[in-house]
Order: structure tokens, then C-alpha cells, then sequence
């Protein structure tokens, strides 16, 4: 034993720090072989922006606020779409996962609408709401709510009835059954419905942002189309990308503190 | 230590018994004066799921403190007696009387499975077993010491999932002991274990059993260990206690002695001859 410590030991040591690294290889290669085909001349500056371009826009764009602004704008509309809808949908897969009433009475509506593409309501999102907040954020709302019903209720659903028998046996109350056995039971499939939930935040927001808004980053990317600032564009994708790189990491920080229990996040 | 004393039993109770079991030999042994257990009596117990009657008529007296395993083919309803006996499912008819009124607290069931909750650990896992006292002030302090009566003490901060198959049942046997139960149910608690670890997990079991006195109740498919651990052994058939066998050896069990080994031959016998009459 003392000889498989010993050797293992520094290894544990340098492998996070390694591990870290890692994952941004292939990133930063993408942008380095990019450099060099727009400096060769291989990609016309035209079709696609070498990347020192593109972070000179960013700079330029920060020293005069716009950039802060327009993604302050657009993370607000994502976190208070997200909230919502978020809330209203773990709140209905609660209530159908724990009540047999409650399922009959709204699942398949709920069913239904989910079938509707939610970016489809565009149209009659701008006649209800103009292209006000309100429109992103029901719309963002709307398109969160779906994952995290779906996979909160699926979480519910699943939790080892023989667990449930066994709370039963010792005395648990309702509450104490639901705080001890069945939320945590559901915390690994909500956090699934949680991450979905990220990818359609930022895909709703975008299309509604390029589509009817006066702010934020979708509008900065389609005020820079109307002016021909092919790099603006190509920076707004990019924080776009970082933006849903940093959701997810958020949401994958919040899943290591609550399920350090779960055997996936106890290897290191 | 053989001190089984054949006792005489009351009027109805052997009028219930021949009813349905001829072959029975009724016996009851005299348990030590400390045990904190409690009898059991079981009348004319019956239980159906749908239209398949699982258990048709049991009649029982367990003595405070008494080991009694029941073994018998799958299906027998064997486990369904034991769920009765634990309050897990309602009686169609019948009764059980533990000649008192109890708290929930006084019957603990240990399952196949551990049941280990896998976002607690180990500790706060025993704690589940408190019952109403999960919340006093004491409650680590008597979950420290079930888990030291297992052997897990240096265990208690540890998640679930990193234990072993026996040690997970031992968590789940430290669970069921916390709140000082005087009935013990067991559902084929080793099932899923090693023989090795059955073993060692067998002699825990006499051990505490030994130590707290409580009544116990082991079902089991497992005759070598009916007979290794309980003093009385009953081989359920279709429904009915078809035997009822007293085991004398002295205790702690010698494992492979020629008397338990005797025994278990002939309760097989039982069980197979039943098998070739259908």
C-alpha cells in the first residue's frame, strides 16, 4: 500500500492543474491557426476578421461602454427569464411528481404546448408585448420552463420507491420524507433540466435580441450587420459562446457542491 | 445452555395449531429474564393480493426475546409475513398482538437492500433510525455508539456509496439497532452478500441479538443459516406453517457441527419432499 502511495501521491497533485489546462488546447489552437490564415491572406478580412481585429473592436467597444452595457442588458434578460421560468417550471414538476391530481389536471396541457416551438410565439409576442423587456423575458421564461418541468418531474418520479418505504418506516413527516428523500433524490435529474435549461436561455435570448430589441448583444451584432462591421459581428458570437461556457461552468460548480454524495463527483 | 423446556401450551392454541399443521412440534423455549423483547402472537393471519391468497391462516406464539427464522421456497409468503408483522402492509384478517400497546420505534426492519440514503453519510444515515428522537440533543452521541456496536465508528463521516456490500448492511443493521427496538425484523439481510461476508455478518447478528435481547425474526432462504442463527425455525408452505422446529445447540452457534448440520438436512427434506408432491 505504502508503495502505490508514494506513487500515486505526486500525480493527484499535478493532474488538476494539468486537467485545467486542458480543455482550452483545442481553443486556443482554433484561434491561433485563424490568426495565421487571416495574416496569410488565406481567409479574405472580408469573409472572416482575423482575431487580433476582433479583439481591437472588443477593446474599442469597451472603452466606450457600449460592450458593458449590451452584455449587462443581455445577462439580466437571460438571469430574470431564467428565474422565472425556471421557478414556475420546478414548481408545476413538484406538484405533478407529488400529486396524482395535479398530473391529471395539467400534464397534458403542459404536454401540448411543449410542442409548440416556443421561438414560433415570436409573432404574437412582438403584438402582445412590442418589443419591449417583456417580450425577452417570456419568452426566455418560456423556453426554460419546459427542461426543468420535464426533468424535475422525471426526477421525482424516479426516486427509489424502496427509500421512500424505508422514510416511511422511520417515522418520517411528509415534509421531512420530501427534504430527506425525495428532493435529493431529484437533484441530479434537475440539475440535468438546469443545464438544458442554459442552452435554450441563450438561444431564445439571441434570436430574440437579432430579432425585435434596441439593446443588448443580439442588437449589437445586428446594428454592426447594418454597418458592414464584420468584426462586431464575429465578437458578439464569441461572447456569446463564453457566456454559455461560463453558465455552464456555474451551473457544474453548483452540481459538484450538492451532489458531492453521487459517485460521479468523487473520483479526485 | 440447551435449556429449551418443552411447556405445556393453552387449549387454543394447540387446537389452532393441529388444525393445519400436524406435523408441527410446538414448542417454546425459555428466553433469559432480561430480554427486552417483546412476544408475539399471530391469529388466523390472513393476506391475499388480488385474487392469490399469499398466507391462509397463521397461527403463532413467539416468546419475548426468541430468534425464530422462517424459511421456505419463494413465494411461500414468507416476506409477506414479515411485512405483516412489521406493519408494511394491512392484515385481511386476523390479528397480532405484541401484548402491549408499542411506539413505531420498538419495530425495525432490515431489508436485502441496505436502504442507505446515498446523499447522507453514514452517520446521519444512523440517525434516520432515531425515529421522533432524530432531533434531541443526543441523537449523535447514540448513533456514535450503534455504530461502534458494528464496527463502523471510524466510518461515520464516509458517503455511502464508498462502502462495501457488508458494510453497507452493516450501517443499515446499526440503523435499525439506535432506537433500541424490542422487535427485529430481518428480510433476507444477506442475501446479497459474499459467504464470507455472511458469515461474519451472522455472528454479528447473534452477537447484538445476544447483547440487546430484542425478539428477532429472520426471513431467509437459507437453511444453514436458520439453523446457525435462530432457536426456533419455521418452514412456511403454500401459505400455511407447515413445521415448526426447535434448534438446540448451545450458543455461540459452532458453525459446521454435526447437530446443526443434522438439522438442516432434515428441514431440507421438508422442503424438497414438498417439492415432489406437487
Amino acid at each position: 500500500m505504502s508503495l502505490i502511495d508514494s506513487i500515486s501521491l505526486p500525480r493527484s497533485i499535478r493532474l488538476p492543474r494539468v486537467d485545467g489546462l486542458i480543455q482550452w488546447i483545442l481553443p486556443l489552437a482554433v484561434i491561433a491557426i485563424w490568426q495565421i490564415a487571416c495574416v496569410t491572406g488565406f481567409v479574405p478580412t472580408r469573409v472572416l476578421p482575423a482575431p487580433s481585429d476582433v479583439a481591437l473592436a472588443g477593446w474599442k467597444l469597451l472603452l466606450s461602454g457600449e460592450l458593458v452595457r449590451n452584455i449587462w442588458v443581455s445577462f439580466w434578460r437571460a438571469s430574470v427569464g431564467f428565474l422565472i421560468g425556471g421557478s414556475i417550471g420546478f414548481a408545476f414538476g413538484l406538484a405533478n411528481g407529488l400529486s396524482q391530481l395535479s398530473a391529471k389536471l395539467t400534464d397534458t396541457t403542459l404536454q401540448m404546448v411543449r410542442n409548440v416551438p416556443h421561438l414560433a410565439l415570436i409573432p404574437l409576442v412582438i403584438l402582445w408585448f412590442g418589443i419591449d423587456e417583456s417580450a425577452k423575458l417570456f419568452l426566455v421564461a418560456l423556453g426554460v420552463f419546459f427542461p426543468i418541468y420535464l426533468n424535475t418531474l422525471h426526477g421525482i418520479r424516479t426516486v427509489d420507491p424502496q427509500l421512500i418505504e424505508m422514510g416511511r418506516i422511520y417515522g418520517m413527516t411528509d415534509g421531512e420524507l420530501f427534504r430527506r428523500v425525495i428532493f435529493p433524490g431529484a437533484l441530479p435529474s434537475i440539475f440535468v433540466g438546469i443545464r438544458f435549461a442554459l442552452g435554450i436561455m441563450w438561444l431564445t435570448l439571441i434570436v430574440a435580441e437579432t430579432i425585435a430589441a434596441s439593446s443588448g448583444l443580439g442588437y449589437m451584432a445586428m446594428q454592426a450587420r447594418e454597418f458592414m462591421l464584420i468584426d462586431v459581428v464575429v465578437l458578439s458570437i464569441l461572447i456569446y459562446a463564453l457566456l454559455g461556457k461560463l453558465a455552464d461552468s456555474a451551473s457544474r460548480l453548483l452540481e459538484r457542491a450538492t451532489l458531492a454524495w453521487h459517485p460521479a463527483f468523487q473520483k479526485r | 445452555m440447551q435449556t429449551a423446556l418443552r411447556t405445556s401450551l393453552s387449549e387454543t392454541e394447540l387446537a389452532s395449531r393441529s388444525n393445519f399443521a400436524p406435523h408441527a412440534r410446538v414448542v417454546r423455549e425459555e428466553r433469559p429474564v432480561h430480554t427486552s423483547g417483546l412476544p408475539l402472537s399471530i391469529r388466523g393471519l390472513r393476506k391475499s393480493f388480488g385474487d392469490n391468497e399469499v398466507l391462509r391462516g397463521i397461527d403463532l406464539h413467539i416468546p419475548a426475546g426468541q430468534f425464530v427464522a422462517i424459511v421456505g421456497k419463494s413465494g411461500c409468503g414468507k416476506s409477506t409475513l414479515l411485512r405483516l408483522i412489521a406493519g408494511l402492509e394491512k392484515i385481511d384478517a386476523g390479528s397480532i398482538s405484541f401484548g402491549q400497546d408499542i411506539q413505531p420505534e420498538d419495530i425495525r426492519v432490515m431489508f436485502q437492500e441496505p436502504r442507505l440514503l446515498p446523499w447522507a453519510r453514514v452517520l446521519a444515515n444512523v440517525e434516520v433510525g432515531l425515529g421522533r428522537d432524530r432531533a434531541s440533543k443526543d441523537a449523535h452521541a447514540r448513533a456514535e455508539k450503534a455504530l461502534t456496536e458494528v464496527g463502523l465508528a471510524d466510518k461515520r463521516d464516509q458517503w455511502p456509496s464508498l462502502l462495501s456490500g457488508g458494510q453497507k448492511q452493516r450501517v443499515a443493521l446499526a440503523r435499525a439497532l439506535v432506537s433500541r427496538p424490542r422487535v427485529l425484523a430481518f428480510d433476507e439481510p444477506l442475501g446479497a452478500l459474499d459467504a464470507l461476508t455472511r458469515i461474519s455478518m451472522q455472528r454479528l447478528l447473534e452477537r447484538v441479538w445476544r447483547d440487546q435481547g430484542f425478539t428477532a425474526i429472520l426471513v431467509t432462504h437459507d437453511v444453514s443459516e436458520a439453523v446457525a442463527l435462530a432457536d426456533r425455525v419455521l418452514v412456511i408452505e403454500d401459505g400455511r406453517i407447515a413445521h415448526d422446529v426447535v434448534v438446540n445447540a448451545g450458543r455461540p452457534r459452532q458453525r459446521g457441527s454435526a447437530e446443526l448440520a443434522g438439522l438442516e438436512g432434515s428441514i431440507l427434506s421438508h422442503l424438497l419432499s414438498a417439492d415432489d408432491r406437487t
